[in-house]
């Protein structure tokens, strides 16, 4: 029998009598003593797609020799669901419900980019009101700390600093809070709708941001004191996993890896959107280009993004009682979520009014939530920065009601790309921080 | 593909007799306002309606776009007129249409030139337009210039029966999965590049899952007694 081996760029090894192992954990040095008594040359490690430490179902081919990688391959694949072809089968606000859930870990910038192309497509950017983008600005910049955080706690637990990662997720707790609040979920909030967001602040919302801020700004300040002077962790990660400007260029990588490099890259500078050029913020670079200034640059720019998340903040008391959505009524949500003691639903207003009110406005209600709304046949593309790069989103319309094709550039997929590049020649010990400094999440990749 | 029933909802695309305008994608040709396996009820059935892409534009492109169109025209010499089909500027984006013979040349154009600079091709995404006959699938790179923070699009179309583009992945490395993922989905056959198989699905799957003709799959649940049809199959709009 013939099966492919880790040379994902040749062609097929006829593998028929090597010997396997099956790793089950503690049994490592049993299998090393066993390969080396064989004395076989050619080790082939696969690592995952279960392995904890590859965020979600990665799998990874190894080819080692000793304890240093030769060749190393991505197997991706496990995670995907669909979630493309699915959306053209539903409205376009119903979409939204599922590109949220691509990149479950940045999932309001899922969102956030596919409602950009929708509004494009629409042609009613310059039509959503300013608070609406405030609150997604907020949704954004919170998320983006979360993933940050995300990625520096699993990060740190991957290499045995459990501390990291629970200092890490009792910060990010404290975002999604705030998210709760807001949205009514933690995540996959299906928030941000075209023309939009789905609800106006709760009361005593803005209080509620600005204590937050000082709580998550303590967890970072304890998550640099107690990595990034740990002679352990800088052993670990510096000139880890380096890839400079040029290999970053050749293999399309953006976000925290690109910056690391040096190019200071940011689309939320380079074509600010929903007005982030009125936003004070900082895009911190570095020129090492290894794992452990990408560590630095994420813990920065959580630092920015909460500065953002202040000055969200003051907007939003200035403008209190602005619309949240488009005025269009072709196109907004008819109905505003309330809150009650049975949890989140249509305002009573709203129920009071189509039900007993109104029989155009329960039409114009049924008819936009069943039908929904349709959208000038053509194709567009936004992009957003995402924590991890370019998020970018291609919607084609046939003017109807469902889009003929939505597609996504997770940054994630993209930037996994590197992980040849990032491990070959280190120790197999460095596969662990290279996936780990990409910082993609499966449900993106695969989609 | 000719045989297969129209699972999409999209559309009743099989018609011949509609003639393509020139430099435009044919995106559906759509019957009825209402359906779905059992039939139009809206008494609108005979309703047909021919969706198009925005056709070509005429000069002056606005912002920087005739000077990218310029550029790449004199670059390419006497082959422009064949390279580029048309070009189309709609809702502020530019989209040039190319050829598939010369998608690498121009590719390396809008790489290397000092005045186009498109350092970064963000992946590319394929498009079924089974009504648009011998350019059903449609290959769609986003091009991003950070020197000049720019972006445009390339669109390359090939037929069903001849699902041959050459890949640019020599061009722009970052395309390798991106090739491969377009290929897995849509049966695109990128040529020249390094190792074409699938990414997304198993490597023994059958079909493209992303083709308008690929059903979705879904099963009918059962609610409260109510037989609840799966998605791709229930009654719709149109």
């Amino acid at each position: 029998m013939t099966t492919e081996t880790p040379h994902a760029t040749q062609g097929f090894v006829d593998d028929e009598g090597a010997p396997e192992f099956t790793a089950y954990g503690g049994d490592w040095s049993e299998i090393a003593d066993e390969a080396t008594r064989l004395g076989q040359q050619r080790v082939v490690i696969n690592m995952g797609p279960q392995h904890p430490s590859t965020h979600g179902v990665l799998r990874v081919m190894l080819e080692i020799e000793g304890e240093t990688v030769t060749e190393a391959r991505a197997g991706i694949g496990y995670l995907h669901t669909g979630i493309e072809k699915n959306m053209e089968f539903r409205t376009w606000t119903q979409g939204v419900t599922f590109a949220t859930r691509m990149d479950y870990v940045a999932s309001m910038f899922n969102e956030a980019v596919y409602v950009m192309g929708v509004e494009k497509l629409l042609g009613i950017e310059d039509d959503v009101p300013e608070r609406a983008n405030i609150l997604r600005i907020l949704m954004m910049e919170l998320t983006r700390i979360g993933s940050h955080l995300v990625a520096i706690g699993t990060g740190g637990n991957e290499m045995g600093a459990t501390t990291v990662m629970t200092t890490a997720f009792v910060g990010r707790e404290d975002t999604f809070r705030v998210i709760e609040m807001l949205t009514g979920l933690r995540t996959n909030n299906a928030y941000i709708r075209p023309g939009g967001v789905a609800v106006d602040t709760p009361e005593g919302f803005v209080e509620y941001v600005r204590e937050m801020i000082p709580k998550v700004k303590q967890r970072l300040d304890e998550l640099a004191q107690i990595q990034l002077k740990n002679p352990i962790f800088i052993g670990r990660l510096k000139g880890v996993a380096e890839l400079d400007l040029a290999g970053c260029m050749a293999l399309g990588i953006t976000g925290p890896i690109l910056r690391s490099a040096g190019l200071p890259y940011d689309l939320r500078k380079s074509e600010p959107y929903w007005g982030y050029e009125t936003y004070d913020f900082q895009v911190p670079t570095s020129t090492d280009g290894d794992a452990y200034s990408r560590v630095i640059l994420r813990l920065e720019e959580c630092y920015e993004s909460l500065k953002i998340v202040e000055q969200c903040a003051d907007r939003l008391e200035a403008t209190e009682g602005q619309p949240v959505m488009v005025a269009d009524k072709k196109i907004a949500w008819p109905a505003q979520l309330v809150l009650s003691a049975d949890g989140q639903g249509n305002s009573p207003e709203h129920i009071a009014h189509i039900m007993g009110e109104s029989m155009e406005a329960l039409i114009h209600h049924f008819k936009l939530v069943t039908e929904g709304f349709k959208v000038p046949a053509g194709q567009a593309y936004a992009a957003v920065e995402n924590p991890k790069g370019l998020l970018g989103c291609h919607v084609v319309s046939d003017g109807g009601t469902k889009p003929w094709r939505a597609h996504f550039r997770d940054p994630g997929f993209n930037n996994l790309q590197a992980l040849s590049i990032l491990t070959e020649g280190g120790q197999v010990a460095d596969v662990v921080v290279a996936i780990a400094t990409i910082d993609m999440v499966l449900g993106g990749v695969d989609r | 593909m000719s045989e297969t029933q129209d699972l999409s909802g999209a559309g009743d695309a099989q018609g011949g007799e509609h003639v393509r305008p020139e430099g435009r994608t044919l995106i559906n040709v759509r019957q009825g306002m209402f359906g779905g396996p059992g039939g139009d009820t809206s008494g609108y059935g005979g309703l047909k309606r021919v969706i198009e892409m925005p056709g070509a534009s005429e000069r002056p492109y606005g912002e920087w776009f005739d000077g990218v169109v310029d550029v790449l025209e004199e670059l390419l010499g006497d082959k422009a007129a064949d390279a580029i089909e048309s070009v189309v500027v709609d809702r502020g984006e530019l989209t040039l249409n190319i050829a598939r013979e010369h998608l690498y040349e121009v590719a390396q154009h809008l790489r290397d030139d000092q005045d186009l600079r498109f350092e970064m091709c963000l992946g590319v995404s394929g498009v079924h337009y089974p009504a648009d006959e011998g350019r059903e699938l449609h290959a769609v790179y986003p091009m991003q210039s950070i020197t000049h923070n720019r972006r445009l699009r390339v669109e390359v179309a090939c037929s069903e029966e001849d699902p041959h583009i050459p890949s640019i992945t020599p061009i722009y490395p970052m395309n390798n999965w991106h090739e491969r993922e377009t290929y897995d989905f849509f049966g695109i056959v990128f040529d020249g590049h390094p190792y074409l198989a699938r990414i997304e699905m198993p490597d023994d799957w059958v079909g493209h899952p992303q083709r308008k003709d690929y059903p979705l799959g879904g099963i009918p649940v059962e609610y409260k007694g109510a037989e609840v049809p799966s998605p791709d199959t229930r009654r719709q709009y149109r």
